[in-house]
């Protein structure tokens, strides 16, 4: 595991670039279907990261979840409202400014907060190896009621679905 | 360990530009997803540098990811039924709750 320590920078640096391209680009061009190619590839850059922080389960969950199920659902949808993907009109509204103010003025402070706080630690304790192991005993004891609640959650956003997108035709 | 809470920061601030600026419902609900990715990178940062043995923060990730996706099933079966309606999915437009 040290030998691969020196090149965690360089490939967190990768993974960043690739994460806060993709994601100007999201919230910036106009076709809707480009913005979710590249919604895809800002959500595997945060697999990536996740693999660096030794999170690999939820690297696999999200390349699952978000990639294979979220996106393919956003497209879906870019493709059913298609008289808005196919023509080049203007995605945004009129407090672009504003906006953008906004967000600068909150990255900006949340920056300066990290920056003036230095308290975080460089490196952190090791993780168990047998991360999915250990995820899948929590869920089974631990976090049994969560566990079962987004259960039920997920069911209800189901049929929830269902019958809001099935319309008035019965 | 800063640098990855400086990530999420920004994608956090991108996100946000992104919901206040879009007419498209389904732009809005991308950016949300944005942020919901930069909630996610904080947890397991935390839970990797200050957690100790514990999982606690992955599985809270985890949790947030289940119902980030019941939130964006939920949300484009509402955008298919305001397109179905309106003929568009501008958000701006979608003002009959409104008094």
């Amino acid at each position: 595991m040290e030998a691969v320590q020196p090149n965690v920078g360089f490939v967190f640096g990768l993974f960043a670039a690739i994460i806060i391209t993709a994601a100007l680009l999201v919230v910036t061009l106009k076709n809707m279907f480009h913005c979710a190619l590249a919604l895809i590839v800002c959500l595997s850059g945060v697999a990536g990261i996740f693999v660096l922080l030794h999170a690999e389960f939820l690297a696999a969950v999200q390349v699952l979840i978000y990639v294979g199920a979220v996106c393919i659902l956003i497209i879906f949808s870019v493709m059913l409202t298609s008289n808005l993907a196919s023509r080049q009109i203007v995605q945004t509204n009129q407090n672009a400014l504003v906006a953008g103010f906004a967000s600068l003025m909150f990255g900006g402070g949340a920056l300066l907060l990290l920056k003036m706080h230095n308290i975080w630690p460089q490196a952190g304790p090791a993780l168990p190896d047998d991360n999915v192991m250990t995820i899948g005993k929590l869920l089974m004891t631990d976090y049994m009621l969560p566990f079962e609640v987004i259960s039920v959650l997920m069911l209800a956003a189901m049929i929830g679905a269902i019958v809001l997108a099935r319309g008035e035709s019965s | 360990m800063i640098y990855y809470l400086a990530l999420a920061a920004l994608l956090f601030a991108i996100g946000l530009f992104g919901v206040m600026t879009r007419r498209n419902a389904i732009g809005i609900l991308m950016s949300l997803e944005l942020m919901f990715n930069a909630a996610n990178i904080n947890f397991v940062t935390f839970n990797h540098y200050l957690g100790g043995n514990g999982m606690a923060g992955q599985l809270f990730a985890l949790f947030i990811v289940v119902v980030a996706a019941a939130e964006a099933t939920i949300g484009l079966a509402i955008v298919l039924l305001i397109y179905r309606n309106w003929r568009g999915i501008d958000a701006d437009n979608v003002s009959i709750m409104k008094w």
